[in-house]
């Protein structure tokens, strides 16, 4: 049976700041079932963060979620109370936050942190908690775990900070983990045991998961679908077979390109052209058209998204080669 | 031949961790406390030529954020000396000392930690260059404006806080704050970790390009192979503290010589759409609160044998121009 964890429909977030609407997020749509992992790509600044801090009803003012849908498990949560969000949060919908530090205390031990953690959702005695952690600590592949709780996150590395922080996500197997590039810092080694650890996760305990990053070698091993955003829109989906290895989208193939070891050491690598667009000043028609080898007339109006096979989706007039 | 850039000699940093009160408390009462000393970088050398890349590569919480902040000078070395064109710290006086410390930039591992919340990004890019006579008041702008746009970011931008970027933008303002002083010496720590590919792309060819229009020197930290190999001319490779193999990237690639070296060079994620199964490296993974008697990677080791859970193996020349710290190579 496939249940649909989270359905978001024409989600659409913007900042009002003093230079204009910044239109962070604007109008995506995916839907994402259990034990199921969604690789979210795209360039700096096209809204990936925003994304997760959409989902986790975590967008603060001048930000503002103007329009769209997110029914987690059923339940509406465009709209939810506070005090409803904030039970979900930790529990049942966890962040692996970008920035470590958004999770960590840094005048707290890690202890009293983690116990803390749980202690919110769950009555346990200390002594269970503290079980937990040190195990939790472990699976994230931090040496001395008992020793480390006892630490200060500024007595830490900036890789084990991010694994203290997966650690806490992983503390309550939640239905849904949004992970906005948590392992950016983290070498091969430790980063392959933890894709590990979070495949297991997925397939055991039915977590579904969300994996921001911009590293399209981790999404296409780990990942089942992949959505690619570009300019607070999601402008190719599918599965990550067809995603990596058949780019449809002029953007995505750029991506793909850009990869180092796709170039020869040495010799300049290939980039896409031109400069992401200021959200303060989107191009007309398709936000990527100035960017685009393949842009044509049609582009200065607004690609819609066409659905090309069965969950395989696209927004662009002159999508490549099916080959290519 | 020429005196390098930086010269490091057996440089060392202990991070010592006393016992606080509560835990005296709980020891009065038979618990077992104790002090803890991670040795975060135990006896490093090396040198970096005019114009060189060298890249530094290791395990997390093997040290190397540690030892980039040692050769930025923002940290000092519990031991150990380190060397900025032939001279130690100490001997360089007024002017001379000013210069190598704008001479030597960092672009910081962390970047939200590293950003003042309270500055534009304006002032955090602009300010120093004025300071330090660099830009004149009525310059300031342009060159903020020069700066940010080399980097990506869009000079409309200038007025934003930090928080208002998302990360690999932030990350970006960091490299703009170091390139805007003009710096001889580059300490990159995880610089381009946040960025997707083709930003990613575009700064790294930014830093070629400073090399070869400036001379610019890199010290490159990170953990992403692809990348270390594209940029670095040689290659340091540390675990847990030590130097285990000094290589130049091309030779470092084609036939790793420490075990650790050719472990990690299998974990590379490929491009390929293929759920893959992880399998990290065999083993615990050491801790450095208490770290493997000899050779540290030994009890991960496939050769491992008694001697390298004895003797510490030291870092020899095993052909020209190739370091490596194993017992094996005597062996041979
Ligand atoms: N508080 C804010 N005020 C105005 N604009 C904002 C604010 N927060 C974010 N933005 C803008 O929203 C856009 C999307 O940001 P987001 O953090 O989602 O990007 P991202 O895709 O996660 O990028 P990265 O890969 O660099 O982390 C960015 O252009 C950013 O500058
Ligand atoms: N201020 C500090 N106090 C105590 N211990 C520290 C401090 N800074 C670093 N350490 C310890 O030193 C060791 C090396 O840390 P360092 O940050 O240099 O690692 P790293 O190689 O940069 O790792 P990463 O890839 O995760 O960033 C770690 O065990 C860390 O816990
Ligand atoms: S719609 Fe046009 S501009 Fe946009 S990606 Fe497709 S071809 Fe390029
Ligand atoms: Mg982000
Ligand atoms: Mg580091």
């Amino acid at each position: 049976m496939s249940e649909t964890v989270l359905g978001v429909r024409g989600l659409k977030t913007h900042f009002f700041t003093r230079g204009g609407v910044a239109k962070a997020v604007d109008g995506i749509d995916f839907a994402l079932e259990r034990g199921t992992i969604m690789g979210l790509v795209g360039e700096s600044g096209s809204g990936k963060s925003i994304t997760g801090f959409s989902l986790m009803g975590l967008v603060d003012p001048p930000g503002q979620i103007v329009d769209g849908s997110i029914r987690f498990r059923g339940e509406e949560l465009v709209g939810a109370s506070e005090e409803r969000l904030r039970r979900l949060r930790g529990a049942r919908i966890a962040m692996i936050f970008q920035d470590p530090m958004m999770t960590l205390n840094p005048v707290l031990r890690i202890d009293t942190q983690m116990i803390e953690a749980i202690e919110a959702h769950e009555k346990v005695p200390e002594r269970v908690a503290r079980d937990r952690c040190v195990r939790a600590l472990a699976k994230v592949g931090i040496p001395s775990p008992e020793e480390r709780l006892n630490n200060y996150p500024h007595q830490f590395s900036g890789g084990m900070r991010q694994r203290v922080a997966i650690a806490i996500a992983l503390l309550h197997n939640p239905d849904l983990i949004i992970a906005d590039e948590p392992t950016t810092a983290l070498d091969v080694t430790i980063q392959a045991q933890i894709l590990h650890e979070i495949r297991k996760l997925a397939r055991e305990t039915g977590t579904a998961l969300i994996w921001i990053t911009h590293d399209l070698a981790v999404v296409a091993g780990l990942a089942d679908h992949v959505s690619v955003m570009y300019g607070g829109r999601i402008v190719e989906q599918g599965t990550t077979e067809a995603v990596v290895e058949r780019p449809r989208h002029p953007y995505t193939r750029g991506l793909i390109d850009s990869v180092p070891s796709h170039n020869a050491r040495g010799v300049p690598l290939r980039q896409i052209p031109g400069m992401a667009p200021s959200l303060l000043d989107m191009p007309k028609g398709c936000a990527f058209r100035p960017r685009c080898p393949s842009a044509g007339e049609l582009c200065f109006e607004e690609p819609s998204t066409t659905e090309i096979e069965p969950g395989r989706r696209l927004r662009c007039f002159y999508p490549l080669e099916a080959s290519s | 031949m020429s005196t390098p850039v930086m010269a490091l000699d057996d440089v060392s940093k202990r991070f010592v961790k006393p016992i606080d009160f509560a835990e005296r408390i709980a020891n009065l009462l038979g618990a077992d406390y104790r002090e803890q000393v991670v040795r975060a970088v135990d006896g490093v050398s090396f040198t970096i030529e005019r114009g060189e890349v060298l890249g530094l590569v290791g395990e997390s919480g093997c040290g190397k954020s540690t030892l980039g902040r040692i050769v930025a000078g923002v940290l000092e070395a519990s031991d150990g000396t380190v060397r900025w064109h032939g001279k130690r710290e100490a001997e360089l006086r007024g002017e001379e000392r000013r210069r190598a410390q704008l001479a030597v930039q960092m672009i910081f591992q962390d970047p939200f930690a590293s950003l003042n919340p309270r500055l534009t990004v304006a002032d955090i890019v602009g300010e120093a260059p004025l300071v330090h006579g660099l830009v004149s008041r009525a310059e300031q702008e342009g060159h903020v404006a020069e700066t940010l746009r080399r980097v990506g970011l869009d000079p409309s931008y200038a007025g934003r806080y930090p928080h208002q970027f998302s990360g690999g933008q932030r990350q970006r303002i960091g490299v703009a704050r170091a390139l805007a002083v003009d710096p001889e010496f580059l300490v990159c720590d995880e610089a381009v970790a946040a960025l997707d590919v083709s930003i990613q792309a575009q700064v790294l060819n930014l830093f070629m390009k400073l090399r070869d229009e400036l001379g610019l020197t890199y010290l490159f930290i990170s953990h992403d192979l692809s990348v270390v190999e594209h940029i670095s001319d040689r290659i340091v490779i540390m675990y847990l503290g030590r130097v285990v193999e000094m290589a130049p990237t091309d030779e470092l690639f084609r036939a790793p010589n420490h075990p650790y070296t050719q472990a990690l060079l299998e974990e590379v994620p490929r491009l390929e759409a293929r759920p893959r199964d992880y399998q990290p490296i065999k083993g615990e993974i050491p801790s450095p609160l208490d770290p493997p008697t000899g050779c540290h990677f030994h009890p991960r080791c496939p050769h491992a044998w008694q001697r390298c859970k004895d003797e510490r193996p030291a870092l020899k020349e095993v052909a020209p121009g190739r370091w490596s710290a194993c017992h094996l190579n005597d062996a041979a």
